[in-house]
């Protein structure tokens, strides 16, 4: 039962991610959305090092949040459009695993890149030296716990016809506690705390989201997705 | 055990017979202990040594605070009731309680912020309590434009209801905060296990008004239920014969 279960994660692991490698294009636009609105923040604030320095942890943290969230409204709208998320619901398989898999590709193809983009964000934006380490520390977890979140709000609004809006009010407060400890991971960092901890709280949202947003999401497909 | 009495309760007949009932009753009783909670405590109430008159606006903000949370607990709870027993009464309370309960959210952030003008020098502050009472707001809105985003109501119902139980992960984060990031706001002066560190004089119509507000609010739960149920028995036989009755009634009156 346990090699059928874990077969269905890694299972929906590689097919979604062979989807986005075959649409690179379409993977790749969360990470140049996230680069290219970066750019508007010296344009529409100023672009002195040192007023940039104090705010863009912050704004980093924010768009890393936007960029999932506005991928995230895709997570499972090709697959209810093209019929195999009905096909997934009532197969045999335990639906939890599945989700995870598709979750964690997800996280490798939006999460993952962000995070080893944002060194370079942070030196456009001239963060201090000190938060780098923090920053992609806390944006490593913390867009996981996006990811997961986010394909809640994704499963909710699946058979909505315009649910990116939607799926962005539904979604953006209980991003909340993320973005708050992400922020102040890399704050303390900067100020040369022990940014350990509020890492670790981080953790542990990621630890309790990967065991309880599957089982949201599962139940949320089982009822909204089959009219 | 019998579990009719049970299944019974998930009758909108029966909710909409008990209620026409017991309304009346009901509201009369919210309009005394309002208007009494007010007067006493805007009228008579001794003035706070340090914030003088201004701190009279806790006997709306307080009240205001508790049905904001106590409010969205209940449409969790509906909205579960209505998942697990499948019950149409629970999903008509929850999508009631949804604007009931966004609506005393705001009264609380907009007395907050009137109330922190003369106390803090500022409307608005980022302090955590404030904070969380925003994403309590953002919450109710979620719940609400999911539910109205369906055309299929049963979806509504199911989607809406899950995204209130797993907002209520928010609720306990609201509670917590005030020990978490302890900034500008005081920290609550009403505990249930211990004595009150507010002097009994301005505690005693605070207790007034908060009873006051649960009274109003079920008043207005039961009104919202009521027109949902109607709306959503349109085609059961005995509301027909309700607006058969009415009609007449009215027919009769004109002549």
């Amino acid at each position: 039962m346990r090699s059928h279960a874990s077969n269905g994660f890694c299972a929906y692991l590689r097919r979604d991610l062979r989807l986005s490698h075959r649409r690179l294009g379409e993977a790749a636009s969360p990470l140049i959305f996230f680069i290219m609105v970066s750019t508007l923040v010296p344009l529409g604030i100023t672009p002195d090092p040192a007023s940039l320095a104090l705010v863009a942890s912050g704004i980093i943290w924010v768009f890393a949040l936007l960029a999932t969230m506005l991928s995230a409204n895709d997570l499972f709208t090709g697959d209810y459009q093209d019929g195999s998320l009905e096909q997934l619901l009532i197969s045999p398989q335990v639906l939890v695993m599945p989700v995870l898999g598709k979750v964690t590709a997800h996280w490798l193809v939006t999460g993952l890149p962000l995070t080893i983009v944002s060194p370079l964000l942070g030196l456009m934006l001239s963060l201090p030296e000190a938060g780098y380490f923090p920053m992609m520390a806390s944006l490593a977890l913390g867009t996981a716990c996006l990811s997961l979140l986010g394909a809640v709000g994704a499963a909710l609004t699946v058979s909505l016809q315009k649910g990116g809006m939607l799926l962005a009010l539904v979604v953006m407060p209980l991003y909340m506690p993320v973005i708050i400890f992400g922020g102040a991971t890399v704050q303390y960092g900067i100020d040369g705390l022990a940014w350990t901890g509020p890492l670790a709280i981080l953790g542990a949202m990621l630890a309790a989201a990967i065991a309880l947003c599957p089982l949201a999401i599962a139940g949320v497909l089982r009822l909204t997705s089959i009219n | 055990m019998n579990w009719t009495w049970f299944y019974r309760l998930g009758s909108p007949l029966w909710f909409y017979q008990m209620t026409t009932r017991w309304l009346p009753w009901l509201s009369l009783l919210a309009f005394v202990l309002l208007t009494t909670g007010l007067v006493w405590g805007l009228g008579f109430a001794p003035q706070d040594a340090k914030q003088g008159n201004s701190f009279r606006i806790i006997y709306l903000h307080v009240p205001a605070s508790f049905l904001a949370l106590a409010g969205y607990f209940l449409m969790a709870t509906a909205g579960a009731i209505g998942l697990i027993w499948k019950m149409k009464l629970s999903y008509m309370i929850m999508k009631s309680a949804a604007p009931i309960g966004a609506a005393l959210t705001f009264l609380a952030l907009f007395t907050g912020a009137v109330w922190g003008k003369p106390t803090w020098g500022s409307y608005w502050v980022w302090d955590a309590r404030i904070t969380s009472m925003l994403i309590l707001l953002f919450l109710y809105f979620g719940v609400l434009a999911l539910q109205y985003a369906f055309h299929n109501e049963e979806s509504g119902n199911k989607a809406s209801a899950v995204l209130a139980l797993v907002g209520t992960v928010n609720i306990p984060i609201i509670y917590k905060s005030v020990d978490w990031w302890y900034t500008l706001h005081q920290p609550s002066t009403i505990k249930l296990t211990s004595a009150p560190s507010m002097h009994p004089d301005m505690f005693h119509p605070l207790l007034v008004m908060i009873l006051g507000f649960y009274c109003f609010y079920v008043v207005a739960l039961c009104l919202f239920t009521r027109v949902e149920i109607l709306r959503r028995e349109r085609k059961t036989a005995w509301v027909g014969e309700l607006a058969a009755r009415s009609s007449n009634a009215v027919e009769g009156a004109k002549q």
